[in-house]
């Protein structure tokens, strides 16, 4: 169930070996001078972001086992990608995740107790993109959310908040999607659309091998990176488990989006590591040596070593994980102390402006509710 | 989210099946009438107690068995045996042609099923779970319900789109969804579901043998409830209602996991003095009204009840006609009990949006004080 040979053969952006050794390959020549560049605090901030990113995963999978959320969907394994990817945007930028971003939404800003309220059922949102670094809303239905994105990098032409030249003020957008979600038409509309209008947005599919338990060769014979070029548009494959890759080819295409010259697709080859959600069965479908091969290839574990290899100390590392403790900590008590909200949330948003029947509904469910307590007392 | 009851008969079914393995037939069904039904020739025999996900099962079984050009469509329908593990085993016995994983997009699926019916092909295809449909409605409802009509009735449509539909399981949005009035307004399309067992096993299989494309409501709460199946009386056919428990005072009608809130109030209401007849629906499109009325003729009242919203719903229909055609029988208008006409809620939230024995017997006060 591995990846046919020739997709192994397709040019593939890394940097980071899986042991952790800076030996970029052909595809990444361009980025490698690129490394040098980059901070050595933003350097320990990857390593931060993805620490806590499987910190939160360890506690959601926890938290759904003693009955606490209806279902955790993990992103073990993925943390490069994500993490990459998102240090890559800028504040003006804005990005739509399907469901397992969690650590990207982080990023941007998120308290991480509105995702697992979202994955506990007391809310169908959870939070205001305005108020979580332009982290939108996660999107159930797959791919769904990819015209969406197409449409607000469209919103962001129309007004001109892009293109303009000034690199602290033009904007793009990144769209999160699955190896299984790009089947979708909405996801081939978003290709179309977004090359059409030449949008300032990135595709950034994670193909992480698996949908549920369909292997990503039921949707693709050939590199997703390829769908790219098929639209019109730049595509490339890149390490996903590689956090350097993630973050330097991101940036790349997210400077381009801003810059005008339109969109682009980067398909980051990772792995999910974990169940696709707390309710599923992976020994049904994959195999051990499959998950082995993998775990060989754990993005942080790499990185670790990396880091290590250029100074940094025992003493940091402990630190995150420390910090990581603390934030997961923090966060099973705040979400057990989550509540299921008034009834009147069923009515309170469905529409914007009055509407008669959530007036009448609302007042008729309170009234029935009542007279049960009423006659209980 | 995938819960698991292991199918009782399930090793005899296969042995039985494999020893009858040559008998199998290969003609495909050409008449559409009502009362066509898979032959029992090559089931287990006798009564047995299954849950509703594997009387499914076996229902798909028998019919794979009984006809090669019988195939299953969907997502992680193989290996996995669905999220539900409706089809667990099946590609297994019958191979990957037949039951397919197939690449993830319900448009496609549909569309695709469609091309394949062309050709005589029966599809069943599993749409994961109520909200993942609408990227095919496209498909169901401009292309799907009308090929026939457009070929002048040359061309049959024989897929099945089977449905895990409804609430009651505290899942995440998307996943808890009643989306049966969409399609029961749409011509061209049959939609029924089964609320026990029994009625499951025997109506899948006439669902896969109908030449018309029919929409196979699964009430998922109710996917592990077990109750005794029949393997060799089929029962009544998948277009009747069915009168489920006598009454005299009151009629309530409803269809899938409602039905099982309906005999919960009747009992309530039993102990309370009132004598509650209860309807399971089990044909959402056409309805099979005779019953109905019949019932409203001697109780003189109905409530319909259904876990969808009550606005432009399938409960309006049902009490819009009664009121038509049996009006100098009704002693009070008939009442609807529903979902709010609101999104599902949170999970934390829906016991309070569920319509509840008390919401259906609160009802049932209101049409007796008429
Ligand atoms: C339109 C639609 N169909 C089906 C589903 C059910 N479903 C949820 S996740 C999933 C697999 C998605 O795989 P992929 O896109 O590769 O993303 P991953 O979960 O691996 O991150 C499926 C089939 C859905 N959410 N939306």
């Amino acid at each position: 169930m591995t990846a046919p040979e020739r997709e192994c053969d397709e040019p593939t952006v890394q940097l980071l070996t899986p042991d952790g050794l800076l030996q970029p390959t052909a595809a990444a020549e361009e980025y490698a001078p690129l490394v040098a560049g980059i901070k050595e605090e933003v350097l320990r901030q990857f390593y931060r972001d993805m620490t806590f990113s499987r910190r939160v995963d360890i506690t959601g999978a926890n938290l759904q086992r003693q009955g606490q959320l209806a279902l955790w969907p993990p992103s073990f394994g993925q943390e490069a990608a994500q993490v990459g990817s998102a240090r890559a945007a800028r504040a003006q930028d804005h990005l739509f995740p399907s469901y397992r971003e969690h650590i990207v939404g982080m990023i941007r800003g998120l308290d991480p107790v509105r995702l697992f309220a979202l994955m506990r059922g007391v809310t169908l949102g959870g939070w205001d993109p305005r108020e979580t670094g332009n982290f939108h809303l996660y999107t159930l239905v797959l791919a769904s959310q990819n015209l969406h994105a197409t449409g607000y990098a469209m919103g962001l032409q129309f007004d001109g908040e892009t293109a303009t030249g000034d690199p602290d003020r033009d904007a793009a957008v990144i769209v999160y999607y699955g190896d299984g979600a790009t089947s979708q038409g909405d996801a081939n509309e978003a290709l179309v659309f977004a090359s059409s209008y030449q949008c300032p947005q990135v595709f950034f599919v994670q193909n992480n091998q698996w949908a549920i338990s369909v292997p990503v060769s039921r949707q693709s014979r050939h590199p997703l990176a390829h769908r790219g070029g098929g639209f019109g548009m730049p595509g490339v494959r890149i390490d996903g488990n590689d956090v350097l890759a993630s973050y330097l080819v991101t940036r790349r295409y997210l400077d381009a989006a801003r810059a005008g010259e339109g969109p682009s697709l980067i398909e980051a080859m990772t792995y999910r590591m974990g169940a696709h959600t707390t309710a599923d069965d992976p020994t049904k479908y994959r195999t051990d040596s499959e998950v082995e091969l993998w775990s060989a290839r754990d993005p942080i574990v790499r990185y670790k070593t990396w880091l290590s290899g250029r100074g940094a100390s025992a003493a940091f590392f402990a630190e995150v994980e420390e910090e990581a403790e603390d934030m997961a900590a923090d966060l099973r008590r705040r979400t057990q102390e989550l509540v299921a909200p008034p009834r009147s949330v069923i009515f309170a948003h469905v529409y914007q402006d009055p509407h008669p029947l959530m007036v009448e509904q609302a007042a008729w469910l309170d009234a029935f509710e009542h007279s049960f307590e009423e006659g209980s007392a | 989210m995938s819960a698991h009851e292991d199918a009782v008969p399930t090793d005899a079914m296969r042995e039985h099946n494999q020893h009858n393995h040559s008998t199998r037939h290969h003609a495909v069904p050409t008449d559409a009438t009502r009362d066509t039904r898979p032959s029992v020739a090559e089931t287990v025999h006798g009564v047995h107690t299954l849950s509703l996900a594997k009387a499914i099962t076996a229902g798909l079984r028998a019919a794979l068995r009984a006809d090669d050009r019988v195939i299953l469509m969907g997502e992680d329908i193989g290996p996995l045996g669905g999220v539900f593990r409706v089809t667990e085993g099946l590609q297994a016995e019958f191979g990957d042609q037949r039951v397919r994983d197939t690449p993830l997009a319900e448009s496609g699926i549909v569309g695709t099923a469609i091309g394949l019916a062309m050709r005589g092909i029966r599809s069943v295809i599993e749409i994961q779970f109520d909200g993942f449909i609408f990227p095919a409605f496209d498909q169901i409802t401009t292309q799907l319900s009308r090929q026939t009509l457009r070929h002048g009735g040359s061309v049959g449509m024989p897929v099945v789109i089977r449905l895990p539909y409804g609430g009651h399981i505290g899942s995440i949005e998307h996943h808890q969804e009643s989306p049966e009035a969409y399609f029961a307004h749409t011509p061209g399309l049959r939609i029924v579901s089964p609320s026990q067992p029994h009625d499951a096993y025997w109506m899948i299989q006439e669902a896969i043998a109908c030449n018309d494309p029919v929409l196979f409501l699964e009430p998922k709460s109710r996917y592990w409830s077990k109750g005794p199946v029949d393997f060799d009386h089929p029962g009544l056919p998948m277009h009747n209602s069915r009168v489920v428990r006598a009454g005299t005072d009151v009629t309530v009608v409803g269809h899938g996991a409602m039905v099982s809130t309906l005999l919960a109030a009747a009992e309530i209401a039993a102990t309370e003095g009132t004598s509650i007849e209860v309807v399971d629906l089990r044909s959402l499109s056409p309805v099979d009204y005779d019953p109905l009325l019949e019932s409203v003729r001697h109780t003189c009242r109905l409530v319909v009840a259904q876990e969808a919203y009550g606005h432009a719903s399938l409960g309006s229909e049902i009490a819009a006609t009664v009121a038509e055609r049996a009006f100098y029988s009704l002693e009070a208008p008939v009442l609807r009990v529903s979902g709010f006409d609101t999104p599902y809620p949170p999970a934390a939230l829906e016991t309070q949006y569920l319509p509840s024995p008390d919401r259906v017997l609160e009802a049932v006060d209101r049409v007796l004080a008429f």
